[in-house]
C-alpha cells in the first residue's frame, strides 16, 4: 500500500516537474537549458542511476527531474523501469511530480509520441515540447503545433534545444502548468482511445490498482494501461521502488488473469497516433539520401567503417595513453611538492610519516590516473553525442555475440587498456544488467596502464637485449589479459550470469555535431564519483597500507637515520611477505617480491616502488632504473640460485596480468554493483585465476626444464 | 542462403535497398512487443538500410529512422517484398 499526499516535497510553493522522453530526442540538452549551472547529481536510493535534479533559472521554486531516457513506460531496463517508477510516485520517499514535460524528437514524430501519448494517458499535467524543430524545417517539412496540441490535449510548444528556440514560450507553459486550463487538459475524453476488450481489460487493472492503493484516482486509468503489459524487468534489487511484495504479486497475477493482447494495444495506439501525425505533419522531403545516411555509408562499411573505427579507437587509446602523460607528469610534481612541504612543515616523526607517505603518497597513487580517466570520458562522451558510438556498437556486435555480449560491451572493454576505473563507469550504457555485470566483472583483466611499468621492469630486467624478445613478450601479456577476459565472459554468461540471450535493438540516431557544453559536463559528471566516492575508499586503505609497512619500527633506527630495507623487512607487510612465502614459492617467488605484491595492492605501479625499497635502491627507483635491473638480477635465493629467471619473470608478469591488485577498481565496483558482494567475487576469481596460472607456467616451465 | 527479390520472406533477407511490409512478428525471440513499440507493427512499411561490416546485425529503416537488429531477431519478422530494390 502506499500513502498519497500531494504535499509540496520542500519548501512551500515548489513544484517538481519529470522531464521525459526517448533516448536521443535533445531532453539532456533541453534539461541544461532550462536549469543552467543549478544542478546536482545524485542517485536513486539503493541503485546507481543517475539523478540529475536542477531548479528552473527563470523560476527558482520549480525543480525539474531529468529522467533516464526510454522508448516506452513498459519498461525495459533498469532506466526504464525508474523513469516509470517517478511518473508513478512509486520512488521510495518521494511524491507524485506536479508536471511532466514529453520532450519529442519532432524529425522522428510517430515513433515518439508512442512514449508521449502513455504519459498523456496518466493524467498528470502535461506540455509536449517538440524538440530539433529545426531539422525539421530543414527537411522543408512542417509541423503544426498548434493542431497537435488540440490532437493530443496538451500544450505543444516547438523548440530547439541548441539554439534556445521556444523557451520563452516553454517557461510560459510551465509557469502556467497548475493553471485550470493546463489541468483540465488531463481530462479522461483527452487519453487514447481504444476498443471495448481493451477498455475492459484496463478496467479490471484499475481494479487491483485501486484495491492496493497505487495510485490516486486520477492516474489510475493511465498507469492500468502501462501495467497490463508484462514488462520484462526483473524484480532483484528495485529497492527504490514504493510497492510492497504483495503489490507486485497482486500486479503479476492480475495482468496474467486478464491475458490482453498486448500487440493489440499497440497498434491500437500506433493507430491514434497515425491519424494525428497525417493531420499536423506535411512532408515535403523528397527521398534524397540524408546526410547521415551519405555518412554511414562511409563509417559502417565493409572495409572503411573497421578501418575508420579502428583508427578512432587506436587514437582514443594513444590520447589515453599518451596524452595523458603530461598532465599526469604534473600531477605527480604537484603531489611531490606538496610531500616536500609538508616534509619540511611537519619535520618528522609518525604523524609527518603519515601524511606524506600515507596520505599523499596514497591518494597521489589514485589521483595521478584522474588524468586518464578525464580524457577517455571526453572522447566517449564527444563521439556519444555525436551519434557514432551506436555504430561502434553496431559494427562491433559481431565479435562480442561470441562472448554473450553485445555491442555496447565494447567500449567499456576497450577502455579498460588504460585503466578499469573509468571503463567499469562506462558499462553504464549497457541496458542488461547481466550484461553489464558481466562486462564489468571481466574489464580490469584487460593489462591497464598500471601494469605497465611493471612489465617493463621485469622484462627489461631479465631479457634486455633482444627488442623482438622485449616487445614479443609485451605483447603477449597485452593478448592473454584480453582472450581471458572474452573466455570469463563467455563463462560468466553461461553460468552465474545466465540469462536470456542479449537483446540488441539499438537505435542508430541521425549525426550532430558534437556539444563542447555536453561534451565537458558529462566529462566531469563522470570524473566526479571517482575523486569524491572512491577517494574515500582509497585514503583510508592508503593509511592502513602505510601503516603496515611503518608499523612496528625498527629500534635501533633514529628517525634521521632510517634503514629503509631493514624497517621494511621487519614491518607488518614485510612479515606478511615473509610468511607468505611458502605460498607463492611454488610461483617462483621470494618474499622480497611478496612484499611487493602484497603493496601493489594500493596500485600496482608501487611494485616498482616497493621493489627499490626492498632491494635497498630508495623509494625513488623506478622502470627505466639500472641500479635496481641490477639488484633485482643479483638477488639469490638462500641456496644460491638466482631468483628472478627469465621463467620467473613470465610466472609474475603472468600473476600481474590476472590478478586483481587494484582498490580503486574495487571501490567503483563495489559503488556500481552497490555492495560488497561483486567485488568480493571479483577479487576472489582473479586472485585465484593469477595464482593458477603463474603456478601452471612456473612449474610447467621447470618441468620442461626451463627454469 | 538465398535472397528473395519477390513474395514473402523474413527481414534478415530482404536485400538491402528494397521495400518491403512488415506482415507479422514471430515472438520465440520474446522481443514481438519491444519491436511493434519501435515501429514494426503489420502493415508498416520497413526496408534493410545496410548490413555491419562482419555480416550481422542488419541496419533496418522503419518509421522514418534506422533501427539495428541482429539477424536472429530480424529472422522472425515476416515481410512481403513491394518494390525490390533496383541497386544491388
Amino acid at each position: 500500500m502506499i500513502v498519497h499526499s500531494r504535499e509540496p516535497l520542500s519548501a512551500q510553493n515548489t513544484q517538481t516537474i519529470a522531464l521525459v522522453g526517448n533516448p536521443n530526442s535533445g531532453k539532456t540538452s533541453l534539461f541544461n537549458r532550462l536549469t543552467g549551472q543549478r544542478r546536482k547529481v545524485a542517485n536513486y536510493p539503493g541503485v546507481t542511476v543517475d539523478r540529475h535534479v536542477g531548479a528552473v533559472t527563470r523560476d527558482p521554486n520549480t525543480q525539474l527531474i531529468d529522467l533516464p531516457g526510454c522508448y516506452s513506460l513498459v519498461s525495459r531496463s533498469l532506466d526504464e523501469q525508474l523513469a516509470r517508477d517517478v511518473l508513478f510516485g512509486w520512488i521510495r520517499n518521494e511524491q507524485t511530480p506536479d508536471g511532466v514535460i514529453v520532450v519529442v524528437d519532432a524529425s522522428n514524430l510517430e515513433r515518439n509520441l508512442f512514449l508521449a501519448t502513455q504519459v498523456i494517458d496518466l493524467g498528470l499535467p502535461t506540455i509536449v515540447a517538440c524538440n530539433m524543430i529545426d531539422v525539421v524545417r530543414d527537411r522543408r517539412d512542417q509541423l503544426d503545433t498548434h493542431k497537435l496540441a488540440q490532437q493530443l490535449g496538451v500544450p505543444v510548444i516547438g523548440t530547439d534545444a541548441r539554439t534556445g528556440e521556444g523557451l520563452d514560450e516553454l517557461h510560459n507553459a510551465i509557469r502556467a502548468l497548475d493553471s485550470p486550463t493546463t489541468k483540465a487538459m488531463g481530462h479522461p475524453a483527452k487519453r487514447t482511445p481504444f476498443d471495448k476488450p481493451a477498455q475492459s481489460a484496463f478496467q479490471e487493472m484499475s481494479n487491483v490498482v485501486t484495491s492496493r492503493n497505487l495510485a490516486t484516482p486520477s492516474m489510475t486509468d493511465g498507469i492500468a494501461r502501462i501495467l497490463i503489459a508484462p514488462d520484462s524487468v526483473s524484480d532483484d534489487g528495485d529497492t527504490w521502488n514504493k510497492l510492497s511484495p504483495d503489490d507486485k504479486h497482486a500486479i503479476i497475477t492480475a495482468r496474467n488473469a486478464i491475458e490482453t493482447p498486448v500487440a493489440s494495444l499497440v497498434c491500437q495506439r500506433y493507430d491514434t497516433i497515425a491519424t494525428i501525425v497525417s493531420a499536423v505533419h506535411i512532408k515535403n522531403s523528397d527521398g534524397r539520401p540524408t546526410a547521415t545516411d551519405r555518412i554511414d555509408r562511409v563509417l559502417t562499411h565493409r572495409f572503411w567503417g573497421l578501418t575508420i573505427s579502428s583508427t578512432i579507437m587506436g587514437a582514443m587509446f594513444l590520447a589515453v595513453f599518451s596524452g595523458a602523460a603530461p598532465l599526469m607528469d604534473g600531477v605527480e610534481f604537484v603531489v611531490s611538492q606538496l610531500a616536500t612541504a609538508a616534509r619540511s612543515l611537519l619535520g618528522t616523526g609518525v604523524f609527518a610519516d603519515l601524511v606524506v607517505n600515507g596520505v599523499i603518497a596514497g591518494v597521489g597513487n589514485v589521483v595521478v590516473f584522474v588524468p586518464q580517466i578525464a580524457i577517455l570520458f571526453f572522447i566517449i562522451a564527444f563521439l556519444e553525442d555525436s551519434g557514432y558510438m551506436a555504430r561502434v556498437a553496431f559494427v562491433m556486435d559481431r565479435i562480442m555475440s561470441a562472448t554473450g555480449l553485445h555491442g555496447r560491451s565494447f567500449i567499456p572493454l576497450l577502455s579498460s587498456f588504460a585503466c578499469a576505473v573509468p571503463a567499469i563507469m562506462a558499462a553504464r550504457t549497457i541496458d542488461s544488467r547481466r550484461d553489464r555485470l558481466t562486462t564489468i566483472m571481466v574489464a580490469p583483466l584487460m593489462s591497464c596502464s598500471a601494469r605497465l611499468p611493471v612489465y617493463i621492469v621485469i622484462i627489461s630486467a631479465v631479457f634486455a637485449g633482444n627488442v623482438w624478445l622485449e616487445a614479443g613478450i609485451l605483447f603477449t601479456m597485452y593478448a592473454l589479459g584480453l582472450v581471458t577476459a572474452l573466455m570469463i565472459a563467455a563463462v560468466l554468461k553461461r553460468t552465474i550470469l545466465k540469462g536470456p540471450p542479449a537483446t540488441f535493438i539499438l537505435e542508430l540516431p541521425p549525426y550532430r555535431r558534437p556539444r563542447f557544453t555536453i561534451v565537458c559536463r558529462e566529462t566531469w559528471d563522470r570524473t566526479k564519483p571517482f575523486l569524491t566516492q572512491a577517494g574515500t575508499v582509497i585514503l583510508a586503505f592508503s593509511v592502513i597500507l602505510w601503516a603496515l609497512a611503518y608499523y612496528p619500527r625498527a629500534n635501533n633506527t633514529s628517525p634521521d637515520n632510517i634503514d629503509t630495507t631493514a624497517q621494511l623487512r621487519q614491518s607488518y607487510i614485510g612479515r606478511l611477505g615473509q610468511t607468505i612465502e611458502p605460498v607463492i614459492k611454488p610461483l617462483g617467488f621470494d618474499w622480497k617480491i611478496g612484499v611487493g605484491l602484497a603493496s601493489s595492492f594500493a596500485a600496482r605501479e608501487v611494485f616498482v616502488a616497493t621493489m627499490g625499497v626492498v632491494h635497498g635502491v630508495g623509494e625513488d627507483a623506478d622502470e627505466t632504473s639500472v641500479p635496481l635491473r641490477e639488484k633485482l638480477l643479483n638477488d639469490k635465493w638462500p641456496d644460491g640460485r638466482r631468483v628472478l629467471t627469465p621463467l620467473v619473470g613470465v610466472s609474475l608478469m603472468v600473476f600481474y596480468v590476472f590478478a586483481c591488485q587494484c582498490m580503486s577498481t574495487l571501490a567503483i565496483v563495489k559503488r556500481e554493483t552497490n555492495g560488497w558482494r561483486w567485488p568480493t567475487f571479483m577479487f576472489c576469481y582473479m586472485t585465484t585465476l593469477a595464482y593458477v596460472a603463474s603456478f601452471v607456467v612456473y612449474q610447467g616451465g621447470q618441468a620442461l626444464g626451463l627454469g | 542462403m538465398t535472397i528473395a527479390t519477390t513474395g514473402t520472406t523474413t527481414l534478415d533477407r530482404l536485400p538491402i535497398g528494397s521495400q518491403a511490409r512488415v506482415t507479422g512478428i514471430d515472438d520465440k525471440t520474446g522481443n514481438a512487443d519491444r519491436l511493434m513499440e519501435m515501429g514494426l507493427l503489420v502493415g508498416r512499411p520497413v526496408e534493410v538500410a545496410r548490413v555491419a561490416p562482419f555480416g550481422d546485425p542488419i541496419q533496418i529503416k522503419v518509421m522514418g529512422y534506422h533501427l539495428s537488429l541482429r539477424s536472429t531477431v530480424a529472422r522472425g519478422i515476416a515481410v512481403e517484398i513491394e518494390n525490390a530494390s533496383t541497386t544491388s
